[in-house]
């Protein structure tokens, strides 16, 4: 099997992969790191949301040979202490309900607010329109992105 | 309250050990149901047995407390809720408490289920007692130390105090404290001096669900463990006739492939190539040519409506009479499909088998009765299975049912492996266990301008209204009163859904009021208020109160101005009572480009004492945009048994761009808090339906409402 070198989270690791398998498996169970979710593996729902070089990118669609020295962020890098300002907004709105979705929204958003720091109501809503909750928290987390935008 | 009683502390012990989270010398603080006949003894945590504790608190030196919640936590927020109840009776700062999910253990905790929207109602006297009781002994250490009465002292978060001015942490007398008989009777707090109780509390996994911490299932890994996909007869009724598996051993990662009944699983290093594996399987499967398609189902079901399976589940006065002889008779039928649940974690579970143990880790609504069904499968007594929680990613109804677990087991018992078994998005909707295809024909006598009969049969998949359901509103409000059903058997398998059979008797129900206020010419909340003064009369007869009902209509006919809404803007009402909560809910509805958007809903909500009004809040919102994205998107059809949505590309929920603003009003309350996870979804079909109608002159009878929009819209 080939192996590759991913910069994930500031750190260098060298896995040993088939070409297709995404990232999102990686990433989960050759990486240990399980806080980017499996939702419904044809990028439909956003469960599995990463930054790629900063764009927010699904990982369950994406070949692990396609990746290349591209710099992956995952919802365990996005800050050390939770201090990120859409992980603040997120404990302040106390957005979830079961909380397994929870990590593609705020990858999402977070991606969204580094394009668009002043973002309207309806650009906010058009952003996280991708990514599912199936609580429905939806108000919730249109209520902390707008929170973050602001801080 | 005769739940008061329930939990008994015979015998307690204080466990000493070292290094726990805390760090330093922990005293754990255990409450022994019945043990050891001499509990003066210091006891090593190490040597005990963890099923052996009734394992609610511990407290250390440093007076920080550890309380384990025992329910399974799906989103509903009981994880956070029901360790409050704890705390405020035990009178500690919710600052000092740190909560940890408690393991199947069906000797110290009562019924660890999530479902029903009864975690709270269930525990909120006996985990008030139970902190009230460990409070209590506190004080009476203190107050032997102290060499005074009991009744002297008094605690203030988490430290006793006395009448000299003296205090002692609990954290400083946990030690004494094991020595003293467990007092009864204890007292609890009056609510008007709750300091956590009814007040805005955050998840308490807040902090490791958005830094990505390993909470979930799917999230668990041990030593050795494998990923096992399964492959699954395509259509309900189909058998596996026989299979391929050269290519699936070929593929990278695949250790082993097995059959197990009519299923086949792959087992891999990674949950990739498991699912690689899976997809390099031949599969024969037997003819699907007698299996049902929905259009069948439609059928029978309709046929069924006036036929004579109908057995009568309530029947009050003559409704037969009251037809013949009334001005009117209107009727109208009501229909909803089969829906599948679609928990954002897929269905997956972690099982090891070994010749002594069987260990199950893993996100399921029912444990206990799910470990037992595993110790029946695998002919193990049920002593031996013992059962893990993690936190779930999402219910609504699927995970009560533990087919996935045992499959788990199964899977484990041949390969003799730890496995994980995980679904596949696929396998999970095709799964089954859907919410019934439900059809309801309602009719009303009519007589003077007033109703006098109320007739409704269902008939339906599985699942079926009962006596309990048949007795919420309408019933008691109106003379003559009948409820009949009949079951349609099909291969498809069916089970609990989100507010089961409420989630559409509900709009049904709700809708037809609306006709019928229509036929009347009355305003429908008028309507509704007329019927529930005769229900007034009639209470002793109903587990719901009228007087209750006619609060949250009252109440959210004021928060929505109903009847004065502003231009362009049109309202439907819909009111139910179900998991022993009563809701009032008003939909608002514009026309954008023709099309009716739902762009608000008021909702008021009278639950008793609201613990956390922040969940609270959060459940009701959810229940309420679930309740619409369903109401207007969700449909699963069949064709000759087979699922005709595997995936979000094919089944449609409702997303941020179609969420309405929902404003939530609780009723200021003392009673005993009653349910909050489903009683909210019920009632908003029919709100949205009404609305719509107001809006257009188009009555929406039949789930999703959006194909029939689209119809409409090619139309025009």
């Amino acid at each position: 099997m080939p192996t590759y070198n991913l910069n994930v989270n500031k750190k260098n690791h060298t896995v040993e992969a088939d070409e297709n398998m995404p990232l999102l498996w990686v990433l989960r169970d050759l990486l240990d790191l399980v806080g980017t979710k499996f939702g419904c593996g044809i990028g439909q729902c956003g469960a599995c949301t990463i930054h790629l070089d900063g764009a927010a990118s699904r990982s369950c669609l994406m070949p692990v040979s396609s990746v290349g020295d591209a710099k992956i962020t995952t919802i365990e890098g996005l800050s050390e202490d939770n201090s990120h300002p859409v992980q603040k907004a997120w404990k302040e709105v106390d957005v979830p309900q079961c909380g397994y979705c929870q990590a593609g929204q705020i990858m999402t958003a977070s991606a969204f607010l580094e394009e668009n720091s002043s973002p309207t109501k309806e650009e906010v809503r058009s952003a996280m329109h991708g990514n599912i909750c199936r609580c429905s928290a939806y108000n919730r987390i249109e209520e902390a992105v707008n929170l973050a935008a602001k801080m | 309250m005769e739940t008061t009683n329930k939990i008994s502390f015979n015998r307690r012990s204080f466990i000493k050990t070292i290094g726990l989270s805390t760090g330093g010398l922990m005293i754990g603080f255990t409450l022994f149901e019945a043990c050891k006949p001499d509990s003066n003894v210091m006891i090593d945590l190490e040597t005990l047995n963890y099923k052996d504790f009734n394992a609610f608190i511990k407290i250390a030196e440093n007076g920080m407390v550890t309380i384990y919640s025992p329910n399974p936590e799906i989103g509903q927020g009981v994880k956070t809720s029901m360790p409050m109840l704890i705390a405020e009776e035990l009178d500690v700062p919710w600052e000092h408490v740190l909560v940890k999910q408690a393991d199947l253990d069906t000797k110290n905790f009562q019924r660890q289920v999530a479902g029903g929207s009864q975690s709270i109602r269930a525990s909120w006297m006996p985990l008030r007692q139970t902190g009230a009781t460990a409070r209590q002994i506190l004080i009476n250490a203190a107050a032997i130390k102290w060499g005074v009465n009991p009744s002297e002292c008094y605690t203030e978060e988490g430290i006793i105090k006395n009448s000299r001015g003296e205090k002692l942490s609990y954290g400083a007398v946990v030690s004494e404290a094991a020595l003293l008989e467990v007092p009864e009777n204890v007292k609890l707090k009056d609510p008007k001096d709750f300091k956590i109780i009814g007040k805005d509390i955050k998840n308490v996994d807040i902090d490791k669900i958005i830094s990505g911490k390993p909470l979930f299932g799917l999230d668990y890994k041990t030593e050795g463990m494998v990923y096992a996909v399964t492959l699954r007869p395509p259509a309900f009724g189909q058998k596996l006739v026989s299979f391929d598996d050269t290519e699936a051993r070929n593929v990278n990662g695949v250790t082993d492939v097995f059959q197990f009944g009519d299923k086949v699983a792959v087992l891999a290093t990674n949950t990739w190539a498991a699912m690689n594996g899976k997809k390099a399987l031949i599969a024969e499967w037997s003819s699907d040519e007698k299996l049902m398609s929905t259009e069948d189902h439609d059928m029978e079901l309709t046929k069924l409506l006036d036929s004579e399976s109908l057995k009568e589940v309530r029947s009050d006065g003559n409704i037969d009479r009251v037809k013949n002889t009334a001005d009117k008779v209107i009727e109208y039928t009501y229909e909803a499909p089969f829906l599948p649940h679609s928990c954002m974690e897929p269905m997956n579970f972690f099982a090891h088998v070994t010749d002594t143990n069987v260990e199950l880790v893993g996100p399921i609504q029912t444990p206990e009765g799910t470990a037992r069904q595993v110790a029946g499968m695998l002919k193990r007594d049920v002593e031996q299975v013992h059962l893990s929680l993690t936190r779930i990613g999402g219910g609504f109804g699927r995970r009560l049912i533990g087919d996935y677990v045992v499959e788990a087991a199964e899977i484990s018992n041949i390969s003799k492996k730890p496995v994980k078994l995980v679904y596949t998005r696929e396998d999970d909707m095709a799964g089954g266990f859907y919410r019934p295809i439900v059809k309801y024909k309602i009719s009303a006598a009519i007589k003077n301008s007033k109703l006098v009969g109320y007739h409704l049969k269902e008939t339906a998949v599985g699942s079926s209204i009962n006596r309990s359901r048949a007795s919420y509103f309408p019933a008691g409000c109106v003379e003559n009163y009948k409820v009949e059903a009949a079951q349609l058997p099909s291969e498809i398998t069916t089970g609990p859904w989100r507010a089961p059979v409420c989630n559409f008797l509900a709009t049904a129900e709700q809708t037809f009021i609306d006709e019928l206020a229509e036929e009347l010419n009355q305003d429908p909340v008028a309507l509704r208020l007329e019927l529930l003064e005769k229900g007034k009369k009639n209470k002793a007869d109903l587990e719901w109160s009228p007087e209750r009902m006619i609060g949250v209509i009252k109440l959210a006919a004021e928060k929505s101005n109903w009847g004065n809404a502003k231009e362009g803007v049109y309202q439907g009402f819909s009111a139910y009572y179900s998991h022993n909560s009563h809701v009032a809910e008003v939909a608002e509805v514009v026309l954008r480009d023709g099309k009716p958007v739902v762009t608000k809903v008021f909702c008021a909500v009278d639950c008793g004492v609201v613990v956390n009004p922040l969940g609270a809040k959060n459940q009701i919102e959810g229940g309420i945009i679930d309740g619409i994205g369903h109401a207007m998107y969700g449909e699963m059809r069949f064709l000759k048994g087979k699922p005709q949505s595997l995936n979000y590309d094919s089944y449609r929920l409702i997303r941020m761009m179609e969420t309405p603003v929902v404003e939530t009003y609780f009723v200021d309350s003392n009673e005993d808090p009653t349910g909050l996870g489903e009683p909210s979804l019920p009632p908003v079909g029919a709100a949205i339906a009404n609305a719509i109608k107001a809006a257009t002159g188009q009555r929406y009878r039949i789930q999703p409402y959006l194909k029939y929009m689209e119809q409409v819209s090619e139309i025009v």
